[in-house]
Formats: C-alpha cells, sequence, structure tokens
C-alpha cells in the first residue's frame, strides 16, 4: 500500500489534495483494498458541502460506502468518466482514480486533517 | 472464532478474513471478487475452503426412514454414490436449512449442512432422531472440506488420482486415493460450473498436504484460491439458494422454488408435509423470482424493498448483486404470485427514495454448463 507525503488524510480514510484553492478528493489505497471490487459512483455534483458531509456514494462488490467531504466546499466536478471505469479507483487511487474536484470555502481547514505518518498510524502501518 | 484447516494459506495469500458462520473465512484474495468470479466463469477454475459446512454421520436400519421423515426430498431414490439436493423443514413445514444427503452405503448415509446452521441442525437432528433407531455422528471437525470448481479443474484433479473422474456423474461421488490422501470425491458443487468437493481428514498435516498438492498441480494452469465473496456472485447467476437469505425459518419450500425437491409423493412422509399441503392447497400468496435490471449504478441488494407505483411495499429483495458476467444487477427476492411470471415488471428500491424498474428473469441468470 502506498500513501503520499504531499497528501492530506481523514479518519474515514479519503484523502484531500490542495491545489491554491482548489481541492482534489479520492479514498485512499488502505480504503480501496478494503472495499474490494468498485463497480459504481454516485457522487453529487455542484452541491456546496461543509466538512464531514456526504458527497455521494462509492458501491463496491461487497457494499455501499458513504464518500464525506474532508473539508468545506462547493463541488465544481464530480469524477464522471469514472462511470464508465469504476476500476480505476482501486488501480489508481490517488491518480485518475480522484472522485471529485472541490472549491475550498476555507483552505486553511486542510491543516485539521491528518498528516500522512497519522494517517498510516490509524490503520497500523 | 473458529478456524478451519487452511486459516494460515488464506493468510498466507493475503486472504482478506471475516466472521462467516462463526469461522475466520475469507472473503476475498487480493486479485479481487471479480476476478475470482471470472477465473471459475472463463478460467481454469478455483478452490473453495468450505470447511467450515457440517457433516452428520446417519447410521442403522432406520436411517432411511429417519432422513424421510426430516427431509423433503426422496431418499430412497438415492443409490450408494448418489447425492441428493434437499430440504430441513420443521412441522410447520417452513426451512432450518438446506442440504445435500450423500448416500454411502445402505443403511449408512452423510448429511452436509450449512455452516452457520450446522449447530442448530445438529440440535434437531439429535431430537428427531431419539424417536428412531439410528445412529447420528457430527463430523462436521474432522472433515476439510474444499470445492474445486471451473472447466478445468478435472483435468488437474486427474493429475492427482488414479481414480477416473469422468465416471463420477452429476450429484454422484465416489471415495478414492487423491493428493495421496483418502477421501470422497463428489462432482456437486454452488458455482454452475462443473466441479467437484473433497471430503477429507481436517488433521493439519493431511489438510495441508491436499492444499499444497492442489496448487503444485494448479498453479501453472492458473487455478486461484476464491473466497466467499466470489462464491456468493457465482451462485446468484446460478439462482441457487443461499440459506440465511433467500430461505430461512420465515419461508417455505414450495414458495421458494424448491418444489422439486419436496417429494409430498413419497412412500415415507416427512414431518412437514401435512403443513405444507395445507399452504399448498391455499395457494401461495408469494414466490421467490430472479430479478433484473438494466439500469447503470442500480444493485440490488438484501433487503432492498420491491414496491408497486404507488410506493407499497409488495416485496423484498433476499440476495443481490452485480453480475460480474453480465455486468448488470441481478436478484433473488420475493414477489406476490401474480407478480411472478417471466418479464413481469417491479420497481426495486435501491437507495431511499431511488425506484429502479427491474424484471422478473426465471434463473438462472447465465448458463454455464454444469453436467
Amino acid at each position: 500500500m502506498t500513501f503520499p507525503s504531499d497528501l492530506k488524510y481523514t479518519k474515514d480514510h479519503e484523502w484531500l489534495r490542495v491545489e491554491g484553492t482548489t481541492g482534489y478528493i479520492g479514498i485512499t489505497d488502505y480504503a480501496q483494498g478494503e472495499l474490494g471490487d468498485v463497480i459504481y459512483l454516485d457522487l453529487k455534483d455542484g452541491v456546496t458541502v461543509n466538512a464531514h458531509e456526504s458527497l455521494g456514494t462509492i458501491e463496491a462488490v461487497k457494499t455501499v460506502s458513504d464518500l464525506y467531504s474532508p473539508v468545506s466546499g462547493k463541488v465544481l466536478e464530480a469524477h464522471t468518466p469514472l462511470n464508465d471505469s469504476p476500476e480505476t479507483v482501486n488501480r489508481d487511487p490517488y491518480g485518475e482514480g480522484w472522485l471529485v474536484k472541490l472549491e475550498l470555502t476555507n483552505p486553511s481547514e486542510a491543516e485539521t486533517l491528518l498528516s500522512v505518518e497519522e494517517y498510516k498510524k490509524l490503520i497500523g502501518q | 472464532m473458529k478456524r478451519t484447516p487452511f486459516y494460515q494459506k488464506h493468510v498466507d495469500l493475503g486472504g482478506k478474513m471475516v466472521e462467516f458462520a462463526g469461522f475466520e473465512m475469507p472473503v476475498q484474495y487480493p486479485k479481487g471478487i471479480i476476478a475470482e468470479h471470472k477465473a471459475v466463469r472463463e478460467g481454469v477454475g478455483g478452490v473453495f475452503d468450505v470447511s467450515h459446512m457440517g457433516e452428520f454421520d446417519v447410521a442403522g436400519p432406520n436411517a432411511l426412514k429417519f432422513l424421510q421423515t426430516i427431509t423433503t426430498n426422496d431418499v430412497s431414490a438415492l443409490v450408494p454414490g448418489g447425492a441428493q439436493y434437499s430440504s430441513l423443514p420443521n412441522e410447520q413445514g417452513t426451512l432450518l436449512d438446506d442440504l445435500i444427503v450423500y448416500m454411502l452405503e445402505p443403511d449408512h448415509y452423510m448429511v452436509v449442512v450449512n455452516g452457520a446452521t450446522a449447530d442448530k441442525d445438529w440440535a434437531w437432528f439429535s431430537k428427531q432422531a431419539s424417536k428412531f433407531n439410528v445412529k447420528l455422528r457430527n463430523d462436521s471437525d474432522a472433515f476439510a472440506l474444499l470445492a474445486v470448481q471451473g472447466k478445468g479443474v478435472k483435468d488437474i484433479l486427474q493429475t492427482l488420482t488414479s481414480t477416473n473422474l469422468d465416471e463420477i456423474e452429476y450429484y454422484h461421488f465416489t471415495r478414492g486415493r487423491l493428493a495421496d490422501t483418502d477421501m470422497i470425491i463428489a462432482r456437486t458443487g454452488y458455482t454452475g460450473e462443473p466441479g467437484y468437493e473433497l471430503f477429507f481428514s481436517s488433521a493439519p498435516e493431511i489438510s495441508s498436504k491436499v492444499w499444497d498438492k492442489l496448487f503444485e498441480a494448479g498453479k501453472a494452469k492458473g487455478l486461484e484460491p476464491i473466497g466467499l465473496g466470489a462464491r456468493d456472485t457465482l451462485r446468484l447467476e446460478m439462482g441457487y439458494c443461499l440459506y440465511g437469505n433467500d430461505i430461512t425459518e420465515e419461508t417455505n419450500p414450495l414458495e421458494a422454488g424448491l418444489g422439486w425437491i419436496t417429494k409430498l409423493n413419497k412412500s415415507i412422509e416427512c414431518l412437514a408435509f401435512p403443513a405444507l399441503r395445507e399452504i399448498k392447497e391455499k395457494g401461495l400468496s408469494r414466490k421467490l423470482v430472479g430479478i433484473t435490471t438494466d439500469e447503470k449504478g442500480a444493485i440490488m441488494r438484501h433487503g432492498h424493498k420491491i414496491v408497486d407505483e404507488n410506493g407499497y411495499t409488495i416485496g423484498e429483495v433476499t440476495s443481490g448483486n452485480l453480475s460480474p458476467m453480465l455486468n448488470k444487477s441481478i436478484a433473488l427476492g420475493y414477489v406476490p404470485t401474480a407478480l411472478s411470471k417471466d418479464g413481469s415488471e417491479v420497481l426495486v428500491e435501491v437507495r431511499p427514495g431511488k425506484r429502479v424498474k427491474a424484471v422478473v428473469h426465471k434463473p438462472p441468470f447465465v448458463r454455464p454448463e454444469v453436467k
């Protein structure tokens, strides 16, 4: 399992990549492994959410799981091409498998999230 | 929690271990459920550890009479070396389990039951046996059980035994030596693919040897270990019932589509037949059917409501998932008898407020060549 050091993480196993006032959100390598084969994404586009609010659901063969927003913001793009290749979330969770692009309400919120070391500790890595 | 003799093999292979039927079992290995499913359906095949299942030995002059009384199928139709799918009802006609009866020799049978129900079944067998002169023995811990399923498994297993596997017909078995181990080699399974179920000693050195020899013979050819996740999607594509989901103590075999293993005319009466005849005469109010939907992203699952156009609940999905072969959702569920015909349209609530159109489809959903 890999965990890039330039990302922020949550205890719900999402990651956040901040680029200025834009954030990309996905699920971690650990999360995709736990979920198993991802088969469908039902992501909300255009909505404004607070931190910890749902951005939609991730459906795997085994189960359905909520995706929670690590931070507050407005959804600029739900990564819809994934609906033709949902397995990308398993194959490349930090790259092409990103799920939601967010306009951050308050970029400093990212500082409250877990560092890679803290996240690895959380999952016992 | 209990462990099967193959626990360490699963862990070493990277199996994701979960609790199932009181055992720590692999739900999947690193390749994932869809890849495992396809390895069995399209590839050479796979090996499933199903040692959690229960085996009861039933012997004595009244063994046939006893089994006729407690199971729904006609045990007198069996000959030594034959196996029979059947069900275990209570006096009310609802189901305690489904099972397979193997006739070892005259007056001697092995009954294989589900792991999750093995203790309950054993108590029921013991209670009912008190009225008969039969000897019961619970061999569940003594047996390791591997299901080896797929189009290529016969050739792999044949390299490990001098028993001619071609001579074992579907739902028959033989005792033989395979992987230098005495075992029961049965042509049974839960996938719809040709395959075998191997019953042998759970002693660590023996079970470990069989596992290793299986993979020594099969790995290079593409034989894969398969977890519970793919076991479930494979059986679902065939429309096979899963006890605890599709059949329970709240369902009877007639509405579950198990009339074909409920031989109401057999010579020795089953204890549930008075109740089942009454149910049959009244007419079935609901039936278990297969359901498919073409709507993308709508995965029907256990517990989803089946509703009419006004949102009124008329039934329930009892098993559902993605069919890896069809790449759409398939399910089993109970619907009112009037809607049980092939092609009937129903609505399934896959999320609160999200209803999708689905169609009744007589299983199997895929047509492999099981026999």
